[in-house]
C-alpha cells in the first residue's frame, strides 16, 4: 500500500505548481478565457514540451506510459490553476480511447501528433435527446463503398472548438438505445459536411455542437470493430470521469484554501469570522468533504486502468457520484462563507465554484452516476 | 500509488481468517451474528483464546507479550475480526489503559497488571467523565486526597462502560486545586473491590444495562496505585484519548454491517419484490456504501501516513471518528428501517440466543429483526461518547485549520 506520490510525481507537480504561478495566474487565466481560442495555444505548446500531452500514451509511440495516478496528478493541477486547455478532450478521453482500442496503423498516426501537440481530438458521444445516455446513438453510419457515410447531431462536445478530429459514435445496426450496433470513426473536422458551431461554456473552455452531412469516411476511419462501440466509449468515458473527479479534488482543495484565509483574515464585530463556531464547524464539514473526494478520485484513478469494464465502472461511478455532491457542498459552502465577495467574477472563488457546478454536469452527474452504481447492488438475476 | 496490500499482508488476512474460522467458539459466533446478548464470560473465553495464540493484544509491543503488528495488520485483524463475527476485546483495558500503563507506568504496575490483563485475568473500566464534565472533561471533581500511604478518594463517576463487570477501574482524579484545572489531575487505578464503591445502573434507551454510574465514598487507594506523577494525569489521559481514537473509523464493523443491510434488504418484502429492488431504498444503501469507500481509503492513507513516520495519529483522527460514527448509525438505521412495522416488537427475551419468536409473533418472526430497532437506539451513543463530533468538530479547526 502507498499512497504518496512517487518522486517523478512530485517532480510534474512541482512543474505545473510553477507553471501556474508563473504564466497562469488568475488574470492571465481571465485573459485566455476571453481570448478566440478560448485557451493559451502558448501553453499548449508548453506541455507538449513537458511530456504531459504523451503522458499516458505507450513508449513505443513516443509516449510515458502513464497510468491513471499520473493523470490524477496532471487534472488535480489542472482543477488548481483552472487551466483551460483541451487536455481531458484530447489526451485523457480520446488520447485514452486510441490506446485502448485503436489498431497499430491508427496509433502511429495520432499518438505521436497529439503527444507534439499538433493534434487536438474530442469525442463527440452524446446527443440533444440522450441526456447522459452513451447507448442514445441517432446518428447514423452506412457503408458506402469500401468506406462509410454518416449523418446526424452530436452535442455538446466538450473540447470541441479547437479540434481537427472527432471521435463520433454512430449507429451502423440496431435500434436507438441499443447497446450492440454502435460503432466509432475518426472524423476530420476538415471532412465535407461536417458543420460545427462552437460556443464558450459556463466554466471558460470551448464546446461545440456538430452536425454531420453525408460524411463520407475510408475504411480505416472505424475505430474497432464495428457495432461493437459502445464499450470503447465508455471505457474513454471512465477514463474523462477518473480525470474530473481528480479536477475536481484540486478545485475542492484550492476553495479550502481560499475559504480558510478568508475567515482568518476577513474581520466582522471586530473579531475574524474564523472565530465563530458556526462557521468553524462547516469548515471541518469542507475539509472532510474534500479528503473523502480525494480517497475517490485515488480510487477513480486506479480503477481506470482496469481493463474489466464491471469492476472499472462501478468504482469510476461511485467516485463521480460521491464527488458530484460534495463538490456541490464545498462550492456552495465557499460562496457562502465569502459572502459578497463569493457571488463577484473578480474573485477566482466563483470561477472555482463554476468549474466544479460544470464538472458535475459533464459526462453524467450525480444521480446519473449513483443511479449505475445503486443498480450495481442489485442481487444478480 | 497502489491501494493493495502487500503479499505478505494478504497471507496475514487468510491466516487470521483461518484462526477466526476454526477457533471462534460457534456459541459466540451466533450470538454476533444475530446480535443477540454477549456475556462477560463470552469475552472472556474469547480473550483466553487469544491469549493462548499469542493475539491477546494485537495493539502492544512484544516486549509486553503484545504482537508487535504494524498498524495495517491491526487494521487487517480488525477487518477479518468483524468479518467473522468474533466479538470485540476490551478496549479499555488493552487500548486505553495499557498503552498509558507501558509509557507512564512503573516496572511494579507493568509486571502485575499487564500480563494479567493479556490473559484475560482481569477486567478494566474507565473512570473519567463526571456528572458535570461530560465533554469538559477537565473540570473533573472527584477528589483524592493524600493521607500517609493512601488516597482518600470521594467523588461520581458516570457513562461507565460495563463497570458492573469489572475487577477496577482507571481513574482520573484531582489531586490539586491550586493551579489550572488541567494541572491538578492525577491518573489512579482503583481495585472494585474496595470498601466505599458502589456501581449504580443506567439503562439505556434500549432497555440493555451496559453503563453506570460509580460511587466512591471515602475509598482507600495505596499510593503504589498512582501512574507517574501527581497530577500529570491530564498528559497521561492526552496520550490515551490519542490511542483511544486509533481504529475509530470502525472499517471492519462499517463493512459487516453493509453485508448484513444488503442480506437483510434482500429478504424483506416490498411492493411484491424485495426491498433491494425499490430504488428509493437501495440508493440509501448505495450512499453509505460510497462514503464506506471513501472512507476505507482515507483510514488506508492515514495509517500508512502513520505507519511510514511512526509519528502519534494526529488530529486527522478525528474525521475517522466523525464519518465512521455517522456510517455506523446511517447502517443501524437502515437495517431497522428495512424491517418496516415489523421492528416495533420489544421483547426483552429475544435477545437471548436460542429464542424462538414464532410462538409469540407469528409471521412477524425473523431471526434478524430483533436486535434491529434497538441497535439503532443504541448507537446514537457513538456520535456522542470518545469526544462527540461537536468536540471532534473543534479539533479539527483548531488543529488542522488553526481557526
Amino acid at each position: 500500500m502507498e499512497f504518496d506520490y512517487t518522486e517523478e510525481q512530485r517532480a510534474l507537480q512541482d512543474t505545473l505548481q510553477k507553471f501556474i504561478a508563473r504564466d497562469y495566474d488568475f488574470e492571465r487565466r481571465r485573459g485566455f478565457a476571453r481570448s478566440a481560442a478560448g485557451y493559451s495555444p502558448a501553453a499548449w505548446a508548453q506541455y507538449a514540451d513537458l511530456g504531459l500531452l504523451s503522458l499516458p500514451f505507450p513508449e513505443a509511440y513516443g509516449g510515458l506510459n502513464g497510468r491513471g495516478t499520473d493523470i490524477m496528478v496532471v487534472m488535480e493541477q489542472f482543477g488548481q490553476g483552472l487551466l483551460l486547455e483541451p487536455y481531458l478532450g484530447t489526451v485523457v478521453t480520446c488520447g485514452g480511447m486510441i490506446r485502448d482500442s485503436a489498431s497499430d496503423a491508427q496509433k502511429e498516426r495520432l499518438l505521436p501528433r497529439i503527444g507534439a501537440g499538433s493534434v487536438q481530438i474530442a469525442l463527440a458521444a452524446y446527443e440533444a435527446a440522450g441526456r447522459y445516455d452513451l447507448a442514445h446513438v441517432a446518428c447514423k453510419a452506412e457503408t458506402q463503398g469500401n468506406g462509410w457515410r454518416l449523418s446526424g447531431r452530436k452535442s455538446v462536445v466538450v473540447d470541441g472548438a479547437s479540434a481537427q478530429y472527432f471521435l463520433v459514435s454512430a449507429r451502423s445496426a440496431g435500434k436507438n438505445g441499443e447497446r450492440e450496433g454502435i460503432s466509432v470513426f475518426l472524423v476530420p473536422r476538415e471532412a465535407p459536411g461536417v458543420i460545427l458551431s462552437a460556443y464558450p461554456t459556463q466554466s471558460g473552455g470551448r464546446a461545440a455542437d456538430l452536425q454531420l452531412q453525408d460524411v463520407m469516411l475510408e475504411d480505416d476511419a472505424l475505430i474497432g470493430v464495428a457495432g461493437r462501440g459502445l464499450p470503447i466509449v465508455e471505457r474513454a468515458v471512465d477514463h474523462a470521469c477518473a480525470a474530473l473527479c481528480a479536477e475536481a479534488v484540486g478545485i475542492m482543495t484550492a476553495l479550502n484554501q481560499a475559504t480558510l484565509n478568508y475567515l482568518k483574515t476577513r474581520k466582522q464585530f471586530g473579531v475574524a469570522i474564523g472565530t465563530f463556531q458556526a462557521l468553524k464547524h462547516r469548515m471541518a464539514d469542507m475539509l472532510m468533504a474534500a479528503e473523502q473526494s480525494r480517497s475517490m478520485a485515488i480510487i477513480a484513478a486506479v480503477n481506470a486502468d482496469s481493463a474489466d469494464a464491471a469492476q472499472r465502472r462501478r468504482a469510476v461511478s461511485a467516485a463521480k457520484a460521491y464527488i458530484g455532491e460534495a463538490g456541490r457542498l464545498v462550492g456552495q459552502e465557499a460562496v457562502q462563507m465569502h459572502g459578497g465577495m463569493g457571488v463577484v467574477d473578480d474573485l477566482i472563488v466563483s470561477h472555482y465554484f463554476k468549474r466544479l457546478t460544470m464538472i458535475n454536469l459533464t459526462c453524467g452527474d450525480a444521480d446519473f452516476h449513483l443511479a449505475y452504481f445503486s443498480d450495481t447492488l442489485l442481487p444478480a438475476a | 500509488m497502489d491501494v493493495n496490500f502487500t503479499a505478505e499482508e494478504e497471507e496475514f488476512r487468510a491466516e487470521v481468517r483461518r484462526f477466526f474460522e476454526s477457533e471462534l467458539p460457534k456459541d459466540i459466533r451466533g450470538k454476533i451474528e444475530l446480535g443477540r446478548r454477549v456475556s462477560k464470560d463470552d469475552m472472556v473465553r474469547w480473550q483466553k483464546i487469544l491469549y493462548r495464540k499469542g493475539w491477546g493484544a494485537a495493539n502492544w509491543p512484544i516486549k509486553f507479550g503484545g504482537t508487535g503488528w504494524s498498524v495495517v495488520q491491526q487494521h487487517i485483524f480488525e477487518e477479518e475480526r468483524a468479518q467473522s463475527c468474533a466479538p470485540p476485546q476490551n478496549a479499555f483495558s488493552l487500548k486505553m489503559l495499557a498503552p498509558v500503563m507501558q509509557a507512564f507506568g512503573n516496572a511494579a504496575q507493568q509486571e502485575y497488571f499487564l500480563p494479567r490483563i493479556l490473559a484475560g485475568e482481569d477486567w478494566w473500566c474507565q473512570g473519567y467523565s463526571e456528572p458535570g464534565s461530560g465533554s469538559d472533561l477537565a473540570s473533573l471533581r472527584t477528589s483524592a486526597v493524600r493521607q500517609g500511604d493512601f488516597y482518600n478518594v470521594n467523588g461520581q463517576k458516570t457513562w461507565n462502560t460495563l463497570g458492573q463487570y469489572a475487577d477496577w477501574i482507571f481513574c482520573l482524579v484531582r489531586t490539586s486545586t491550586e493551579a489550572r484545572q488541567q494541572q491538578g489531575i492525577s491518573f489512579l487505578l482503583i481495585d472494585m473491590k474496595s470498601a466505599g464503591v458502589s456501581v449504580r445502573p443506567i439503562i439505556m434507551l434500549d432497555g440493555e444495562h451496559e453503563i453506570n454510574d460509580i460511587f466512591f465514598d471515602n475509598v482507600k487507594v495505596p499510593v503504589q496505585n498512582l501512574i507517574g506523577e501527581e497530577n500529570k494525569g491530564w498528559t497521561y489521559a492526552k496520550f490515551l484519548l490519542s490511542h483511544e481514537r486509533t481504529g475509530n473509523a470502525g472499517i471492519g464493523a462499517c463493512k459487516q454491517a453493509l453485508k448484513r443491510l444488503k442480506t437483510i434488504a434482500a429478504q424483506q418484502p416490498a411492493h411484491g419484490k424485495t426491498l433491494i429492488e425499490d430504488v428509493r431504498f437501495r440508493d440509501r444503501i448505495a450512499r453509505l456504501e460510497m462514503e464506506l469507500m471513501a472512507l476505507e481509503i482515507t483510514n488506508l492513507r492515514v495509517l500508512s501516513g502513520y505507519a511510514k513516520d511512526s509519528k502519534a495519529l494526529g488530529p486527522e483522527v478525528s474525521m475517522l471518528k466523525i464519518k465512521g460514527s455517522e456510517i455506523i448509525q446511517s447502517l443501524a438505521e437502515l437495517k431497522m428501517q428495512a424491517l418496516g412495522h415489523d421492528a416495533l416488537p420489544y421483547v426483552r427475551e429475544a435477545l437471548d440466543l436460542g429464542w424462538r419468536g414464532d410462538a409469540l409473533l407469528g409471521e412477524h418472526y425473523k431471526p434478524y429483526a430483533p436486535p434491529l430497532s434497538g441497535q439503532y437506539f443504541n448507537q446514537r451513543k457513538t456520535t456522542i461518547y470518545a469526544g462527540s463530533t461537536e468536540i471532534q468538530k473543534n479539533i479539527i479547526s483548531q488543529m488542522i485549520l488553526g481557526l
